[in-house]
């Protein structure tokens, strides 16, 4: 068992920097020279930087960092411009969105307009981001799978801050900003709806998210496992199939009866990832639009458990004012 | 049978940890072991068992079918077959398979000639499942504290305890598991579809390298990880995600008994503030 398990990098050489591949002539020059971080390229690759910053990233940024500015902002105003008091109470403030009484009109700046316009900048910062994944991956004449499964991630973040709200007919239905208060929305959606543990796609987001992570264990565990055989090498091994891939294989039919190839993985893998937010977003859309509690659909559908009287004694009701 | 073309040479003896030659061998694509005949006996022991709290429960409706552990008068004494004596069996039975899986799987890495990664991030997930149902039960004195097993009854039981301490996502370790959680996910996808990216390029473009890959990254956010050190990274997220899940939930009792949100008071009362 004392035996390297690769867990870290041992030797590390150290080179000029990889400038990277050619980009075409129309993009514009990478920026920084790249340096080496020693406890980085412990872990993983020493180098950080060059980075490509272009139009649509500079823009992202700056519609991101407006976003941000105005939250913090607001969050100082609601303590009164105290700094002490702000870094206090940062964990509970929040930028709300408008009152329910507004609907879907544009209020006054103090009564949601603010949170209207940082929703605004931040969901451009999202989308300049989203192109910015499409083109740096044309440039380099690779797929735009990355740009797809961004996409899913930014289909939950307009359901649950655009597309719900306006289905349902105002802007106080969206998610505040702020670290406990988006916590208290997400208690408060599912209390008012019958337990969002009803919801079947709710169901369906949890399993892709467990099942996500079940995935990255195995085969991160796979290809670390897989070390002395340069496992890593996974482009080079889809293609041409060395003993690496090989044993990789055999592991999981050997156990399971079952196994991917080293492409078919990533492919188990970006499904499972991209389906999390995808079925995640859709039970969201259905919640309060088609489906207004979902204990009483689960009732109606026949899934909804119920429980002997008696497994209620341990503990009494409060309502009923039954003491111990 | 069920044989790839390379897979002859690599089905040779030994790498056992228990029972020699004995067990060393494959049933179609399956290699059995000493550990893989424990895997089917408590496997089969335990759905046996589930099938029988199912006949008594009154319903085959899968959505349904409910084994509750017993009730808390039972403390952490066996309690009657049909008042959770079965849930406890079962569980009894899941470790029992559980562990044997983890050790069938360490057997099997070394007859690849493979790292313990696999069995070790397996045993992470079968600890997260022996704090919900053995560890948190024992701090709390009752077996009944452990979870039903039923598709949503357990889902209900998720619902009751969380709201036992008002509002769970308050709670810092729930906080922290579900942010590793999310970041699997984010790291998963980025992963994936990178490698995709590379292996199914433009049209009319050849297959493009690791440097492409490590291009990609540093052109996007100015850092590459590597195509080591994606793995690393992957399976520490995976196994933080479980690891403070298990965490979250046996702080949730023994260790506080109130509500989440009152448990962040300590910050408001900091002595720097005044």
């Amino acid at each position: 068992m004392a035996e390297y398990q690769n867990i870290f990098t041992r030797i590390q050489v150290t080179g000029p920097a990889y400038p990277g591949v050619p980009l075409p002539a129309t993009d514009s020059a990478r920026k920084y020279t790249p340096t080496h971080v020693h406890l980085f390229g412990r872990l993983g690759d020493a180098q950080v930087g060059p980075l490509y910053l272009g139009a649509t990233g500079i823009a992202s940024i700056i519609c991101g960092t407006v976003a941000f500015v105005i939250i913090g902002l607001v969050m100082l105003d609601s303590v009164g411009w105290n700094l002490v008091q702000f870094v206090r109470q940062l964990p509970w403030l929040a930028l709300e969105p408008p009152a329910p009484s507004t609907g879907l009109k544009f209020p006054p700046l103090n009564q949601g307009g603010w949170w209207i316009i940082a929703g605004f900048f931040l969901s451009l910062s999202v989308l300049l981001w989203w192109v910015r994944t499409y083109r740096r991956a044309l440039s380099l004449g690779m797929g735009t799978h990355v740009a797809w499964a961004f996409a899913a991630a930014l289909w939950l973040f307009f359901v649950v801050g655009f597309f719900r709200p306006l289905a349902m007919g105002s802007w106080s239905e969206a998610v505040p900003f702020g670290i406990f208060p988006h916590l208290d929305w997400t208690a408060a959606l599912s209390i008012r709806h019958g337990n969002l543990f009803y919801n079947p796609f709710h169901a369906l987001s949890i399993v892709f998210l467990y099942g996500s992570t079940l995935l990255f264990a195995m085969h991160g565990a796979t290809i670390l496992a897989l070390g002395r055989f340069g496992g890593e090498r996974e482009i080079e091994l889809a293609i041409d199939r060395g003993t690496a891939a090989e044993r990789g294989g055999l592991f999981w039919r050997w156990t399971m009866g079952f196994n991917a190839s080293f492409e078919s993985i990533h492919r188990w893998a970006w499904w499972f990832a991209v389906l999390c937010p995808l079925t995640g977003g859709i039970g969201i859309l259905l919640t309060g639009t088609v489906v207004d509690n979902w204990h009483a659909w689960a009732v109606q559908h026949h899934f909804a458990p119920s429980y002997p009287a008696a497994s209620f004694n341990a503990l009494p009701d409060p309502v009923y004012g039954v003491a111990r | 049978m069920a044989m790839l073309s390379f897979e002859q040479k690599y089905r040779v003896r030994g790498g056992t940890l228990v029972g020699g030659d004995l067990f060393d061998f494959w049933i179609g694509p399956f290699w059995v072991g000493f550990f893989g005949v424990t895997t089917i006996f408590f496997s089969v022991i335990g759905t046996v068992l589930i099938l029988m709290g199912a006949a008594q429960g009154g319903t085959w409706n899968p959505w349904l079918i409910n084994i509750a552990p017993p009730d808390l008068k039972y403390g952490l004494a066996w309690a009657p077959m049909y008042e959770g004596g079965l849930w406890q069996a079962i569980t009894i039975c899941a470790i029992g398979a559980f562990v044997s899986w983890a050790l069938r799987q360490a057997e099997i890495s070394r007859k690849l000639g493979m790292g313990y990664h696999i069995p070790i991030a397996y045993g992470v997930a079968v600890f997260a499942y022996v704090t919900l149902v053995v560890i948190r039960p024992v701090l709390m004195g009752a077996w009944g504290h452990g979870f039903p097993y039923g598709i949503f009854s357990h889902l209900d039981w998720v619902s009751n305890v969380g709201y036992q301490y008002l509002h769970f996502h308050y709670n810092p370790a729930h906080m922290i598991a579900v942010s590793f959680f999310f970041t699997t996910v984010l790291a998963l996808s980025l992963h994936g579809a990178l490698v995709l990216s590379a292996l199914n390029p433009q049209r009319g473009e050849p297959v493009k390298t690791s440097e492409h890959e490590n291009t990609f990254f540093r052109d996007f956010i100015g850092y590459s990880i590597g195509t080591l050190g994606i793995h690393r990274l992957g399976l520490f997220l995976a196994l933080s995600a479980g690891f403070w899940s298990a965490v979250c939930i046996v702080i949730s009792g023994p260790f506080w008994t109130r509500g989440w949100p009152e448990w962040w008071s300590w910050w408001l009362n900091l002595p720097i503030w005044h």
